[in-house]
């Protein structure tokens, strides 16, 4: 298949609703909106490629390129590995003018040569980028003879940039796996508990919080795709027996080709939030007894959900006084964002506002549904924008990635990073009580109010003040969502006080308030006690 | 000072392994950073900038302005003109900047597109944008290193924006100083208050100590904030004298020289005590002004820093690994402390290469560079961030310098030049030797006479012919 072919194919991915929806000519365009020359900012397909299979940590990823692709980019990311360490080493055939005259083929197949002889991995995985693919350099072709010709796999990854961003090459990278890799070797042996977890890249060892309870329950991660995995882990996964797609819609064509090709059902879940992990832990027994797992599984899945539910509430209760009714701005990806947002909601804080620039239209619908309607959905924003929200919302705090960092941080606001060049892992239980605590670490900082303080000298009012007052006026406090799940505003509760409920019980029953997750209680009552409050006041002004 | 030339050569490898090198669009990107006002703007795909945009973030820890063409597998093939116009478009509705820096890459290169010609075409279609600089620059990733990207868009500065004065009036008090990308925005304060020392007025094109110092900034501006302005440059030819700092600024200097007609000396280095000698000594000169005592007592501090240093890196093995210009700056500096540089590993070709005091100068990666120390018995590693591997494999440690510097706080302020500069520098690497000495152990002496040196903790590497001269 072309490697335009295999575009037009993943983009007719039948297990995306979203695209589903479009029409034909819609599709053929792809599932991102097009690029705006001077006004884009995201990665390139062979970024989203390497993301995706980097975590592989035995083999040799190879970038056949320039230096721009890898001299920049290598070993920068913060999957972890249990054992081998050549993924984190940086390979390129650094092509130069007299490749780029006479084909960079040859070059390519030494340098295959030289990895061989020098590091002896398993596989070597070679990525095209722009100029190759540009000049035409067949890796297809130098891939198979450097195959035959060193009896090492060699497998070749169409992902140039210019064919698209980052969501594109995950996929990418999973039909090259697709093609030549999974189903390859088969494993020692297999058993009833056997599952592959797609999606999942082991940032910051994420994976490792969560693999002891799979351990204890005796589920076996036959196949982690990509993170912490072995290439052989990768070749046998198709014998797995459930699957699990970690990373939103990343890696949903590997999933959906598996469950169509080997028949390995698969659920969509998350391991950030408690509710979340306990849901995943619950779909991974469901699918595993469905086909063939001794049922008592489940007795022990609910058993191990409970306690550690238990013991991850109890690490967050002691910061849950200082963090209740603390406002987060989260301004994320789409792997993160529905998936935080319950966890946060856990922890007692309020979430004012979440980005959607990389969710897809699935996601957005998620947010909306844990949410409410009316949460703040920043697209594409300027850091202006995002400072003038981080100021409307009165967040306390703003997560987001390594690069929207300095739009909180030079306004002296806590920010904390939830992206991928992060160091703490906050998956499962464990990482919940983690990011608990680090949000605490990070508001809780003495420092903020030094910085905040202005020079002896500098008289009147700071540039963020000034910033802030081209801002249009500030939001309606009767339209502020008091529960984020069912979009209760501060004016429902005080219309439904007025209406003649006298406690918070029956405006929660009234209004819906706190049927969702539940973290907004507090909220509530304290918008109840303060309509009852006002009520009161002017009543007996009344009178 | 005529020591035999070091040997050069290419490494002769397919396969780079663990890359020094980083490419020329981004060195160019740095350099326009540099400039108040501007967005720089890679023409290729948006992974080009993406990547660069990530570095920058983890090296400066600041917010980066950099665009991209967004050039799609189609447009590349059909050319680029109608994405570097509608990038240029966008780029002015949204931010209004004073200067957009153009930057090729390897994709555009390689179709030919003619970016000097496109910027003569939207100068022509769109006479709204007469406010706004354009600075096209040729930088194929293909080709050359960062630094050559750097020293290509200095040039392209200095030949797009710099004004050849009517009549002959210079500002005598005026000093151009077009430095090399091996320079801190801290080096560049640094040099700021010596030149202002003298009674001079300093204009550097590019100023990386304006925009990229860690400032806090006083506006939300998508481009960057401080650094040298569009018509500070423009006017660059009226300064009464020029410098250069790094050979990599020759062609900048040499096309200055050409615009104002006044000769820009290139200073190689500003590391070590004789090079700050002779700027100290060129600054006193061109001023007329008599040496402050400030910078009498810093050399006097950098002479003690050199007596108290030489204990710890006098007869060191070292193991080098940087951008030619650095490279030059920091082997130079300790081998006249002492140091031992065995093989020193660089990004791309100089004429300063063979002028490194080292037992072979490759151009080559940080693969070159761990074989080589492991071989010579390197005691300290000398690179960028991504030495951390391979210091770990070695078991030595690792000095962290030149870009990137993505774990490490204060990266932008590290210093390496004037006397304050060195003094620090041999302070830091003197105790980095220092805390990694070996301590002696009982058995140490039993087996050593052992033909290998690099296995013995205590040894000093003997005398070698090449670095004898």
């Amino acid at each position: 298949m072309s490697l335009n072919q295999t575009i037009q194919d993943v983009f007719n991915e039948p297990g995306c609703d979203k695209n589903q929806a479009k029409s034909e000519k819609e599709r053929k365009k792809g599932c991102t909106k097009q690029l705006q020359p001077g006004g884009a900012a995201g990665g390139c397909a062979f970024d989203g490629a390497k993301i995706a299979l980097q975590p592989i940590t035995d083999v040799a990823h190879l970038v056949h390129g320039p230096i721009a692709c890898e001299g920049s980019s290598w070993d920068n990311r913060g999957a972890l590995s249990s054992g081998p360490t050549l993924y984190r080493t940086g390979f390129t055939t650094d092509m130069t003018e007299n490749d780029i005259v006479f084909g960079g083929e040859k070059r390519l197949f030494k340098a295959i040569r030289e990895i061989r002889e020098k590091y002896d991995p398993p596989a070597v995985f070679v990525y095209q980028t722009c100029v190759p693919a540009m000049i035409g350099d067949d890796i297809d072709a130098v891939c198979k003879a450097a195959s035959e010709k060193f009896d090492l796999p060699c497998i070749p990854i169409h992902s140039p940039g210019f064919v698209g961003p980052k969501n594109l090459g995950n996929k990418l990278a999973g039909e090259a796996l697709l093609k030549h890799v999974i189903g390859t070797i088969e494993p020692e042996y297999t058993t009833p508990y056997d599952i592959n977890i797609i999606g999942e890249y082991n940032l910051a060892g994420e994976l490792w919080q969560v693999k002891p309870l799979l351990d204890e329950l005796g589920i076996r991660i036959l196949s982690c795709i990509s993170g912490d995995a072995r290439y052989r882990e990768v070749a046998w996964s198709h014998r797995a027996r459930a699957a699990m797609m970690v990373c939103s819609k990343a890696m949903i064509n590997v999933a959906r080709k598996m469950e169509e090709r080997y028949g390995i059902p698969f659920f969509e879940g998350s391991f950030y939030g408690i509710g979340d992990t306990s849901d995943s832990l619950r779909e991974i027994a469901r699918l595993l007894i469905e086909r063939g797992a001794d049922p008592e599984l489940m007795a022990r899945t609910e058993a191990v959900i409970a306690r550690e539910e238990a013991r991850a509430w109890a690490g967050i209760e002691p910061y849950k006084a200082r963090l209740a009714g603390k406002r987060v701005l989260l301004i994320t990806g789409g792997v993160k964002s529905w998936s935080v947002v319950a966890a946060l909601q856990e922890a007692g804080m309020e979430v004012v506002g979440t980005s959607v620039k990389k969710s897809t239209e699935e996601d957005k619908q998620r947010i909306k549904e844990i949410m409410g309607e009316d949460a703040h959905m920043i697209d594409d924003m300027t850091p202006r924008e995002m400072y003038r929200m981080l100021k409307e919302a009165e967040a306390d705090i703003m997560l987001s990635g390594g690069r929207s960092q300095f739009v909180a941080l030079k306004a002296a606001m806590p920010w904390m990073d939830i992206n991928q060049e992060r160091h703490l892992g906050f998956a499962g239980y464990h990482g919940m009580v983690a990011m608990v605590a680090e949000i605490d670490r990070t508001i809780a900082n003495p420092m903020w109010e030094q910085v905040r303080t202005p020079a002896p000298w500098d008289a009147g009012e700071s540039w963020q003040a000034r910033a802030l007052a081209e801002a249009p006026a500030a939001m309606d406090p009767r339209d502020r969502l008091v529960c984020q799940c069912k979009g209760v505003s501060a004016g429902a509760i005080a219309d439904a006080v007025a209406g003649g409920c006298d406690s918070p019980g029956a405006v929660m029953q009234a209004t819906g308030a706190s049927s969702g997750c539940g973290g907004c209680k507090p909220f509530v009552r304290k918008a109840v006690d303060a309509a009852l409050a006002e009520q009161a006041a002017t009543g007996r002004e009344a009178a | 000072m005529d020591a035999p030339a070091t040997p050069v050569a290419k490494s002769g490898k397919a396969c780079t392994v663990n890359p020094l090198k980083m490419s020329q669009p981004i060195g160019g990107a740095l350099a326009f950073m540099g400039m108040r006002g501007t967005m720089p703007l890679l023409h290729g795909s948006q992974g080009c900038t993406s990547f660069g945009l990530v570095l920058f973030v983890r090296h400066f820890r600041e917010a980066i302005p950099l665009q991209t063409t967004a050039m799609s597998e189609v447009a590349t093939v059909l050319g680029g003109f109608d994405n570097v116009e509608q990038a240029v478009l966008n780029i002015v509705k949204r931010t209004s900047p004073e200067l957009i820096g153009i930057c090729s890459t390897g994709v555009t290169e390689i179709k030919g597109d003619d970016l000097g010609g496109f910027v003569k075409d939207i100068r022509r279609r769109h006479p709204e944008l007469a406010n706004v600089a354009l600075v096209p620059c040729n930088t194929p990733d293909f080709a050359g290193a960062f630094q050559d990207g750097w020293a290509a868009a200095v040039t392209a500065m200095v030949e797009h924006l710099v004004e050849t004065p009517e009549n002959a009036a210079r500002d005598p008090r005026r000093l151009a100083v077009l430095p090399g990308c091996h320079l801190t925005p801290g080096d560049i304060d640094e040099l700021r208050d010596t030149i202002e020392a003298f009674g001079l007025e300093p204009v550097f094109l590019p100023d990386l100590s304006g925009s990229l110092d860690g400032h806090i900034p006083q506006d939300f501006t998508p481009t960057t904030l401080g650094g040298c302005g569009v018509d500070a440059a423009r006017d660059l030819a009226r300064a009464g004298h020029a410098i250069a700092i790094g050979e990599a600024m020759r062609p900048a200097a040499e096309a200055l020289a050409a615009k104002s007609g006044v000769a820009c000396r290139v200073f190689e280095r500003l590391t070590g005590l004789g090079p700050c000698d002779a700027f100290i000594t060129h600054l006193s000169a061109i001023s007329g002004r008599p040496v402050a005592t400030r910078y009498r007592r810093q050399r006097g501090q950098l002479v003690d820093a050199m007596l108290d240093g030489h204990f710890h890196i006098g007869g060191r093995r070292l193991a080098i690994g940087a951008e030619p210009d650095l490279l030059f700056a920091l082997a130079s500096m300790l081998a006249e402390m002492g140091a031992v540089i065995g093989t020193a590993v660089t990004s791309t070709a100089s004429p300063l290469n063979a002028r490194v005091p080292a037992t072979h100068v490759v151009i080559g990666d940080l693969e070159d560079l761990e074989t080589a120390a492991r071989e010579e018995g390197a005691r300290l590693l000398i690179t960028h961030s991504h030495g951390r591997q391979e210091a770990a494999r070695l078991g030595i440690p690792h000095f962290r310098i030149g870009l990137p510097m993505f774990d490490w706080l204060g990266a932008a302020h590290q210093l390496s030049v004037g006397y304050r500069g060195t003094r620090d520098l041999i302070f830091a690497i003197g105790n980095m030797a220092m805390h990694a000495r070996h301590e002696t152990r009982p058995d140490d002496w039993r087996d050593a006479w052992a033909p290998d040196p690099a296995s013995d903790p205590h040894s000093t590497p003997p005398p070698s012919k090449e670095l004898a001269a």
